[in-house]
């Protein structure tokens, strides 16, 4: 689905890559998420597969960009839009402006793609109910709270079913149960092969139980990939930027305590930490 | 505080600065009801973290500490005053809010007149205001960027610039909305590091908050809600262990505590050292783990 080959790319005006020479496959229907401090490029690397760079951004990129069967740099921006959905971090950026209501905002990717008006209705009803937004689907998108704008941003992407589904820290302003259950929305469509997603993240609890694959970046360049298991539970994960879930945290204190000798892996989830501890 | 107001002398007030919300309700043009009935007294030098779900009225209670909204029903005081009866721009001399979103707050062409743009309201002098631009920004980390344009910053960064905007003003009660949404683990270090010492201070830090690990890393006392009403209120080690309560308000237990439950473990811990302490005694007391 996605084929990266010595990807790098200069924003305008910069002097550092904000990706350098990064190479990266991903199969149909994983659910890929990319984790890293600010600055890593995983902005950077969303907009990239969605072809706002170079299209957008403009700057300079090099290597091979392929996704869907899509050559990115030299494909218009509306045939990218047909195969790659972005949500982008910030609502704000994603509300058209264009429309009255949540319905109508909803409504907007697919009167653009000529989707049938019957199959539209029920695409939407189902999507505002999925988004906890039914009862909020007369409202102005502008008078929801900033965790409803950001479901609203979600559901008016997955509306459109896009074979790749690219998420920039898609649940900041959501509250903490709400942000679960995103993630395990994103995970059942990946596992049931209707998209593949790639989610940029901060959320390290939820990426170690939903995700299928972890890359780490930093400045730029791919430093860690395997299992959530095995990339989260590295004593690496610090000098990157991130902090371990708390789960690894108090394995590591109890080693360090005396309290666990043996070697066994480090728990990254609470399911994983419950079976350390026990 | 986007309406540059005429500056207000002598505004940052001396002595404890008590908050107070009587039965507060507010409707919005609209017609939704956001607060229903909602009482809090803040005492000077709390920390104090409001958690729940999307909706439920946070930032809509929070917009009512700084006279930004005024109660429909209620009153809120801070210290002795109204809030009804003192302009937003006097009110936050007392009260210093840090928005959920950075671009609803700034308004300057640099990092620096933004810092220094609520110490200007306050009528201080360029000496004064140079001071406190230059802490605040220390503060945050972002010293070097004092010339450059906030939207030149990354979406994390402005949120910083905010959060030194409204550290210049040196008000005695500090509002943080989502101070942590966008950081990554420096980030959440710098601003953790920021409460404590406002803390150490003996100044009034409050916050919303959806990173409940972060909550309970530095907040003692919380406050739940869920559809414009108080769910619960007191000390984080307690509320933050009800499971239940706060799944009827889409917010789940920190991880230590989720982890302790499960194990079954006598107390429920915040940090991971007071976990592994826990687990120390358990062990300690029950023979084997």
């Amino acid at each position: 689905m996605i084929h990266l080959r010595d990807v790098t790319y200069f924003y305008p005006r910069a002097t550092v890559p904000a990706l350098a020479g990064l190479s990266l496959d991903v199969p149909a229907g994983q659910f890929c998420a990319v984790i890293g401090a600010n600055g890593a490029g995983k902005s950077t690397l969303c907009y990239t597969l969605a072809g706002f760079v170079p299209h957008f951004y403009r700057g300079k990129l090099t290597g091979q960009v392929e996704v869907a069967g899509v050559d990115v740099p030299a494909a218009s921006l509306a045939a990218i839009a047909g195969q790659v959905g972005l949500v982008f971090a910030n609502p704000f950026n994603q509300i058209t402006g264009a429309r009255f209501t949540v319905r109508e905002e909803i409504a907007f990717g697919l009167e653009n793609l000529g989707v049938p008006l019957d199959e539209m209705r029920a695409r939407i009803d189902d999507i505002l109910s999925f988004a906890k937004l039914t009862e909020l689907a007369e409202r102005s998108p502008f008078a929801l709270s900033g965790g409803q704008q950001q479901r609203l941003a979600i559901a008016s992407v997955l509306v459109m079913r896009p074979p790749l589904v690219v998420l920039d820290e898609p649940t900041s302003q959501l509250d903490p149960i709400g942000s679960k259950e995103v993630f395990a929305v994103l995970r059942d469509l990946a596992a049931t092969d209707e998209a593949t997603v790639v989610l940029a993240e901060q959320k390290l609890e939820w990426v170690a139980v939903f995700a299928d694959r972890v890359i780490v970046l930093h400045e730029g360049r791919i430093v860690a990939d395997g299992p959530p298991g095995d990339v989260l539970a590295s004593g690496d994960l610090t000098q990157y930027g991130l902090q371990p879930t708390r789960y690894t945290q108090a394995a590591r204190a109890a080693l360090a305590a005396g309290l666990r000798r043996d070697s066994a892996e480090l728990p990254v989830t609470l399911e994983e930490a419950v079976e350390y501890f026990k | 505080m986007k309406n540059a107001q005429r500056p207000t002398p002598n505004a940052t007030p001396a002595g404890p600065m008590p908050i107070t919300v009587e039965d507060v309700s507010f409707t919005y043009p609209s017609g939704t009801h956001a607060l229903r009935g909602v009482s809090l007294r803040i005492a000077p030098g709390e920390a104090m973290a409001i958690v729940g779900e999307n909706g439920a009225g946070k930032t809509t209670l929070v917009k009512h500490l700084n006279g930004l909204l005024k109660p429909s029903q209620g009153r809120v005081l801070v210290g002795d005053w109204d809030t009804r009866e003192h302009s937003v721009a006097k009110t936050a001399a007392r009260v210093g809010y840090v928005f959920q979103n950075p671009d609803d707050q700034i308004v300057e062409r640099t990092v620096g007149d933004e810092v220094g743009f609520g110490p200007k309201q306050l009528g201080r002098t360029e000496a004064e205001r140079a001071a406190d631009v230059a802490a605040a920004l220390a503060l945050v980390e972002l010293s070097d960027y004092a010339k450059t344009h906030p939207y030149d910053l990354t979406t994390a960064q402005r949120k910083l610039v905010t959060l030194a905007s409204v550290l210049a003003m040196r008000t005695p009660i500090l509002i943080f909305d989502e101070p942590t949404m966008g950081q990554d683990a420096r980030g959440l270090a710098l601003i953790g590091g920021i409460v404590e010492r406002l803390k150490g201070e003996g100044r009034t830090v409050l916050t919303i908050t959806h990173d409940i690990d972060f909550c309970a890393a530095h907040f003692g006392r919380v406050v739940v809600m869920a559809d414009g009403q108080v769910l619960a209120d007191g000390a984080a080690a307690d509320v933050l262990a009800r499971a239940e309560l706060l799944a009827t308000t889409n917010v789940e237990p920190p991880q230590l505590v989720r982890l302790a439950q499960a194990l079954r473990l006598p107390r429920a811990a915040l940090t991971v050292d007071g976990f592994v302490e826990t687990l120390q005694g358990s062990r300690g007391a029950g023979g084997q783990g």
